[in-house]
């Protein structure tokens, strides 16, 4: 097990998490780091637990020990909305946008924030608009009528408003054409290039080594292995170890 | 064995209690005998309405309904068959709540949760109403008022109540309908109403019929209240349509949250205690009046110091009084 | 039979006056049932409170709409207050204790309103006196202006929600709680508003009304039980069904008291209501549901 380079500067710690939902025990002392601007990919088999360490982050499901870390300042017990101000911003697995408000209203839940002049605003939509010229097309329309695709794209889009320091993405491209998986991982590209970073929860292998810097691999509730995107290749042992079936 | 343990401790409590409700009148002044009475009967209503919101799921604001009816129903008995005959006006009093438990129960089925309160409440203001302003039959605002009966077996032997042995009459009847409603409870039918409060899609998933036990928790639930009503009526001998105001049914739930819902025993503690309470407050503002020298303060009503303790228990206490007390214990 | 028209016309118009009231008092109800799901058994006492807050401002300072404002506005900071302490902590938890608390809280006002005013009715004055000619009758003005006023503020709400900032947050709360709180909407905020809108909606229709009726510690009750009815024949959370509810409910006891006395019209939009419940649960002015 060859450790990875030491991660920048830390922007999200998790020291030993547990979580349950009523009896269950999902989290099992998880315990990883995501530095600035970096992209880490948490990995793993259905069940493992991947979307209940996003969420724990999230402050959506409470911890019962261990504790998160942001900025080096302890989050746990934190409302989400809190956290969202803060920079962290989340997009959950089935992308939850509200539906019947329109685009531009689901847009504006992330940009209507203290502090942000109109001129920011139109900067950020303009910009969000020219990577999704599809969502200025639709602008007007309410967000159930978009495709699966679109909602996806309005989904990371809403999180974007927020001007976040790190994104939480869970599954992004589950249920995506192969056009639209290019466009998540130009995005996430793009993300990365202006200094945001991304903990990513994904099952799509190639993807996830190509977007990545950083892998961690869950078993049972836990990190159970860690490794430098670079080192990993589609068939390599570890992959099939947590990933195959 | 430890069923067994527990079975044995249970009986040993219940007959102390019974012990010292039956000592009572005979130790207690007038005032206190008659306000000991009163809880149960009281008490008797909030564990009827406990079937309901602490065994079944089903939150009821329509109690002051059967309550209602059981006391006008036993006053119809008393008023139109000379003489006063006991057991017609039990009989007629759970007729009467009877018909009105049949007629909530038919919507009980089709209702979910919040309708089904909202429901209730507004029939027990329809209830009202027609209690209110039928005045020929039912003597409208000032009700009406009746002679106690004797008891025994008209015909054979009769004996008038006196305070004590109306207390101890009452005191059957509660005892009774708790032993009953208690062995209901835990019977496999008790088990089948837990189950659908908990959970009442799965239960009808797994195939009970939902909705005939939902119109047999509210027949039982409303002949239980009907019979206090019909106990309120011996007691007061009188009817009035206040009872049948939906502040009765309020209060009536409170004295489950406060006592701890789906414990049948909670309610009664309840009762007592917002019973006591009211005492309690009502004599305290007098005092405090006379003492501080705020001639204001004595009218100040003990609703609002007990709706705020009620609110805090709400909040702070939702297991009631008797959950409390059995997580203290068991520390 | 004659049939008394100038009865029938006066019933009509005062069943829309009435009408509009009741629909600003149940958009209220409504509008906090369907953003927070709470059943607010205290909205009545909000409604009474409001109309004391009236009499006393309007003998203070003589002035009909600064009563109607600092009204609406001092029992929305309690309305905020009240939701605060007593049902933040009840968020999550079964709809019963809201329901309690809530019940809890309307013993608690209304038995103070007695202590504090007396059983005695006050009365509000109204702004101003006269009447105008309706076809051949004569009507006060004042209740026109209650309607239109009633109207005015329920299509405020309504553009309120569906534009301004605090619309589109009480919208994506109402859709989606933990997404819109992961969206940096500070939902336990949002509540507080909007209850505080509800209540602030319920002592407007309270000042509306008092000159109409007597000011007492019990005119909560029979409203908050109308209320309740529209909002069920309705459909719960549907404004646009509540409005018409209103209207639709009051026209028919405002017709049925020409025949029986007020009190007993209760039940004629208690028979409504069963209807409703029996044919139609989800609400008489809802689209047939799937």
């Amino acid at each position: 097990m060859s450790s990875p380079s030491p991660a920048p500067e830390p922007l999200i710690v998790v020291e030993g998490v547990h979580t349950y939902y009523g009896k269950s025990h999902i989290l099992n002392g998880v315990s990883l780091a995501v530095g600035r601007g970096e992209v880490v990919a948490l990995v793993g088999r259905n069940g493992v637990g991947k979307s209940t360490t996003l969420k724990t982050i999230m402050g959506i499901v409470d911890a019962s020990q261990g504790r998160v870390l942001y900025q080096g300042q302890p989050i746990s017990g934190l409302p989400s909305h809190k956290l969202a101000r803060i920079g962290i911003a989340y997009v959950p697995e089935d992308r939850r946008i509200f539906r019947l408000l329109t685009v531009m209203e689901n847009l504006r839940t992330g940009l209507d924030r203290h502090g942000v002049s109109e001129a920011r605003k139109r900067q950020l939509l303009d910009k969000l608009f020219a990577y999704f010229p599809r969502l200025a097309e639709r602008r007007g329309q309410a967000g159930g009528t978009l495709s699966g695709g679109e909602q996806q794209m309005l989904a990371i889009g809403r999180a974007m408003m927020l001007e976040p320091k790190i994104i939480l993405l869970d599954e992004p491209t589950e249920g995506l054409m192969p056009r639209m998986v290019s466009q998540i991982r130009q995005i996430i590209d793009v993300l990365h290039n202006d200094g945001v970073a991304i903990l990513l929860v994904e099952q799509n292998v190639p993807l996830t080594l190509q977007a990545s810097q950083r892998v961690y691999f869950m078993e049972k509730g836990a990190v159970q292995h860690h490794a430098a995107a670079a080192e990993l290749s589609v068939d390599h042992p570890i992959i099939h170890k947590y990933l195959g079936v | 064995m430890i069923l067994k343990r527990h079975a044995g401790v249970f009986w040993a409590g219940f007959a102390v209690v019974i012990a010292l409700l039956l000592l009572a009148p005979l130790v207690l002044p007038e005032f206190w005998r008659r306000f000991l009475t009163e809880i149960l009967i009281w008490g008797l209503l909030a564990m009827s309405s406990d079937i309901l919101i602490g065994y079944t799921g089903m939150v009821s604001f329509g109690h002051s309904a059967f309550f209602g009816l059981g006391m006008y129903g036993a006053a119809a008995a008393l008023l139109t068959v000379k003489p006063p005959n006991l057991w017609l006006a039990i009989v007629y009093g759970l007729a009467g709540s009877a018909a009105v438990a049949l007629f909530v129960a038919y919507f009980s089925t089709r209702l979910r949760d919040i309708y089904f309160a909202i429901t209730t409440l507004i029939f027990s203001q329809i209830f009202y109403v027609v209690i209110l302003t039928w005045t020929d039959v039912t003597g409208g605002e000032n009700g009406l008022a009746f002679s106690r009966p004797r008891f025994g077996i008209p015909g054979l032997w009769t004996t008038p109540f006196t305070s004590t042995s109306l207390h101890w009459f009452v005191l059957a009847v509660v005892a009774g309908s708790y032993l009953v409603l208690r062995r209901i409870t835990h019977s496999p039918f008790g088990m089948v109403l837990q189950s659908i409060r908990e959970n009442e899609a799965r239960t009808r998933a797994v195939g009970y019929p939902v909705e005939r036990y939902k119109i047999v928790a509210v027949m039982l639930s409303g002949l239980f209240a009907g019979l206090a009503g019909v106990l309120y009526a011996l007691q007061n001998r009188f009817a009035a349509p206040d009872f049948v105001y939906f502040v009765v049914s309020g209060e009536v739930v409170i004295f489950n949250v406060m006592g701890g819902i789906g414990t049948l025993v909670g309610p009664i503690v309840g009762a007592g205690f917002f019973l006591g309470l009211r005492e309690g407050l009502s004599r305290l503002f007098p005092y405090l009046a006379t003492t501080l020298h705020l001639p204001n303060l004595a009218e100040f009503p003990y609703l609002v110091p007990l709706g705020v303790v009620f609110i805090a228990m709400v909040i702070f206490m939702p297991q009631g009084l008797l959950g409390f007390a059995k997580r203290w214990l068991n520390r | 039979m004659q049939i008394p028209w100038d009865i029938i016309i006066i019933q009509t118009v005062n069943g829309v006056v009435t009408g509009m009231i009741l629909a600003l008092v149940a958009s209220g109800l409504t509008l906090i049932f369907g953003i927070m799901d709470v059943v607010n058994f205290a909205h009545g006492e909000l409604f009474m409170l409001g109309a004391y807050m009236g009499v006393v401002t309007l003998a203070a300072t003589g002035n009909f709409w600064l009563a109607l404002l600092s009204a609406t506005a001092i029992v929305a900071l309690l309305g905020a207050l009240l939701q605060v302490v007593t049902l933040r902590p009840l968020l999550g938890r079964d709809p019963l204790y809201t329901i309690l608390a809530t019940f809890g809280i309307s013993l608690v006002l209304q038995n103070y309103a007695l202590w504090q005013f007396g059983p005695v009715a006050r009365k509000i004055q109204e702004p101003f006196s006269g009447q105008f000619t309706l076809f051949y009758l004569q009507y006060p003005w004042y209740r026109l202006l209650i309607a239109l006023l009633s109207a005015a503020m329920i299509g405020g709400l309504y553009l309120f929600l569906k534009y301004g900032r605090f619309g589109v947050w009480i919208r994506a709360t109402t859709q989606d709680r933990v997404m819109a709180q992961a969206m940096g909407i500070p939902v336990p905020w949002v509540h507080t508003g909007v209850f505080a809108m509800g209540a602030g909606m319920a002592a407007a229709s309270g000042v509306l009304f008092g000159p109409l009726v007597g000011v007492n510690h019990t005119m909560g009750l029979d409203w908050v039980l109308k209320a309740f009815i529209v909002v069920v024949v309705g459909g719960m959370g549907n404004l646009v069904g509540s409005i018409a509810a209103s209207i639709f409910i009051s026209l028919l006891e405002a017709y049925a008291s020409i025949w029986v006395s007020p009190s007993q019209a209760i039940i004629v939009s208690s028979i409504v209501l069963i209807l409703t419940l029996l044919f139609r649960p989800t609400g008489l002015f809802v689209p047939t549901p799937k």
